[in-house]
């Protein structure tokens, strides 16, 4: 599996709560959370983000508290894909459970400027920043996890 | 090499004599909990991968606490969905309300959780149940729908700090104020995937209401669980309200801990975190001038018995400052019961507070005290991010009960001990 996007860049300790606020977890409908994905610190982020994209974010993404409704959001935006220094392990648990591919890569991370062309190849963990011609290798996934992912998430892997 | 009680405890719920840090296991539940937010994207999964049974009708809890009573359509068709799921399959702990409390409270109160149990909860305070000596975490939806229909969840079992601690906290210092200290100390990732467990001759000298704070908030410094030894003053509190056999876990002499930070309770003094994280620590006598609108003084980190009471002796004949909102919220029922017993809503009333049923309603932003442009809050709660309660330009700073009481009557931050 491949993804290719502009990439949405973040800094350190982007919490659920700027994933998508709690005000509007009144609801668990995908493309209604969507809408107010990262609205605290970039209020125009629904609109401008691209099906295909990637978000780029520092140590601790996802940290505070354990709502779904985070990646679910950010996958309902068309985010192909999350490259992040660290994660906060509820979300980490979160993304992959429900589908949403992340990867823990803090030499991307720390290089991949916002705007740049970002291309991830998940099989090899490569990730390419095409606007810079720079590679970086992310870290692979437990086999245990990589089963959850291939089987399409956590429910479908216990049944 | 020996292991951690956390590790202890998933080794025993894994059915296996031993593990070690970054294994990966499959545990058996003694609880699955959801609330009013998580529990309907955990039923619409349920749902959709066709289960049609639950492990344990006794071992789920449902709170209805989030946005109830229901602040608008939507919350309220969200309660609706989880409560017919709950008579669908019989849950026994579902509350809503008249009976909810805030979950992290109430689970304990009732006798719910206990020591030893493995639980996960989609909320990621739930790891408070460490405070008696349970290994319990935070979870998505989705964990928790699997943990409803099979009773398991998967763990890497984690690496652990340990929190040695030792003398006595001061007047007006509490929980809250080890745990800021510490989220301070070691950041918001400082414990990220990783256990924290409280040791240490100190802990003589902390209450359940204090250890209930301080494990609830673990999960600020990133930890996986926050967890205590098991003593006299846990088993006192266990005894009567949990109804069934438990299982005290001590570390191993020789267990492995990546590091130990000690801590003097006798040298920490009342501490607020300023936005927009946890770690932005202050001694309150570094906070200098911070003008303040609203103060917030309940959840589940800071809504218990000591908490209100820690509020009422200082509001007690005194009145809120003109142009502040104090918001005070018992987390239970039971709590909310003790309170007017004690004469503390008669403290509060007349002091000019606001008194609210339970609810986590203003700690997330989600209604009954959501914050202006601009505008400033003291809160006993557990997280400053940005918006958190409210506008994107609001700022939110935490402190203990009584920190917030005292700043409720001069409308700036205030050490309790100017007001007393």
């Amino acid at each position: 599996m491949k993804a290719q996007g502009k990439a949405h860049k973040y800094g350190d300790n982007i919490d659920t709560d700027i994933i998508i606020p709690a005000r509007y977890l009144n609801t668990a409908d995908s493309r209604e959370l969507a809408a107010h994905c990262m609205e605290p610190v970039d209020e125009d982020f629904f609109e401008k983000v691209q099906k295909g994209d990637i978000m780029v974010g520092g140590l601790n993404f996802g940290c505070g508290s354990s709502r779904e409704h985070a990646p679910i959001a950010i996958k309902a935006c068309g985010v192909s894909c999350v490259i992040a220094k660290s994660f906060a392990r509820i979300f980490y648990r979160n993304a992959i459970n429900i589908g949403l591919a992340i990867l823990e890569c803090p030499q991307a991370a720390e290089a991949i400027a916002d705007g740049d062309e970002v291309a991830v190849d998940f099989e090899s963990g490569i990730i390419t920043d095409l606007t810079k011609g720079e590679q970086y290798k992310a870290m692979p996934f437990p086999e245990f996890i990589d089963n959850i992912i291939k089987k399409g998430g956590l429910l479908n892997s216990i049944k | 090499m020996g292991m951690t009680m956390t590790q202890k405890i998933l080794a025993d719920h894994a059915g296996l004599a031993a593990v070690r840090a970054g294994q990966l296991i499959e545990a058996r539940l003694d609880l699955v909990l959801g609330n009013d937010i998580t529990s309907p994207v955990a039923i619409n999964e349920f749902e959709k991968a066709g289960f049609d049974s639950v492990f344990d009708k006794a071992k789920i809890a449902l709170v209805m606490d989030h946005f109830t009573p229901n602040k608008d359509i939507k919350a309220a068709q969200q309660c609706k969905q989880t409560r017919t799921f709950a008579r669908r399959f019989d849950i026994d702990n579902y509350f809503d309300v008249g009976n909810v409390g805030i979950e992290h409270a109430l689970l304990p109160e009732q006798g719910l959780v206990a020591a030893g149990d493995c639980v996960i909860g989609a909320d990621s305070h739930t790891c408070t149940y460490g405070a008696l000596g349970a290994f319990s975490t935070g979870v998505g939806s989705t964990d928790m729908a699997a943990g409803m229909a099979t009773g398991k969840a998967w763990f890497k079992v984690p690496a652990a700090i340990r929190v040695e601690l030792k003398g006595r906290l001061n007047e007006y210092v509490s929980g809250k104020d080890v745990i800021l200290h510490l989220i301070g100390l070691i950041g918001v990732d400082g414990a990220l995937y990783k256990s924290l467990e409280f040791t240490g001759e100190g802990l003589s000298s902390l209450s359940m209401d204090d250890r209930l704070c301080i494990a609830n908030m673990a999960i600020e410094a990133g930890a996986k669980n926050g967890i205590f030894m098991v003593d006299e003053i846990t088993r006192k509190y266990m005894d009567g309200r949990v109804k069934r056999p438990y299982k005290v876990f001590a570390p191993d002499e020789d267990a492995e801990y990546e590091r130990t930070v000690t801590i003097d309770l006798s040298a920490l003094r009342p501490t607020v975190a300023f936005p927009h994280l946890p770690e932005n620590t202050r001694t309150i006598d570094e906070v200098g001038e911070v003008k303040i609108d609203q103060v917030v003084i309940g959840s589940c980190t800071n809504g218990r018995l000591e908490d209100m009471k820690a509020a009422a002796e200082i509001l007690k004949g005194k009145k809120v400052a003109r142009d502040v909102r104090c918001i005070i919220i018992p987390a239970t029922q039971q709590i909310y019961k003790d309170c007017i017993r004690a004469g503390y809503i008669d403290i509060f009333i007349d002091a000019g507070c606001a008194v609210s049923t339970p609810t986590c309603g203003p700690c997330l932003g989600g209604y009954m005290g959501i914050l202006a442009e601009h505008e400033r809050c003291v809160a006993t709660t557990n997280r400053n991010f940005i918006g958190r309660m409210g506008h994107n330009l609001s700022e939110i700073y935490l402190a203990n009960p009584a920190v917030a009481a005292a700043s409720a009557i001069t409308g700036r931050i205030t050490d309790p001990k100017e007001v007393m």
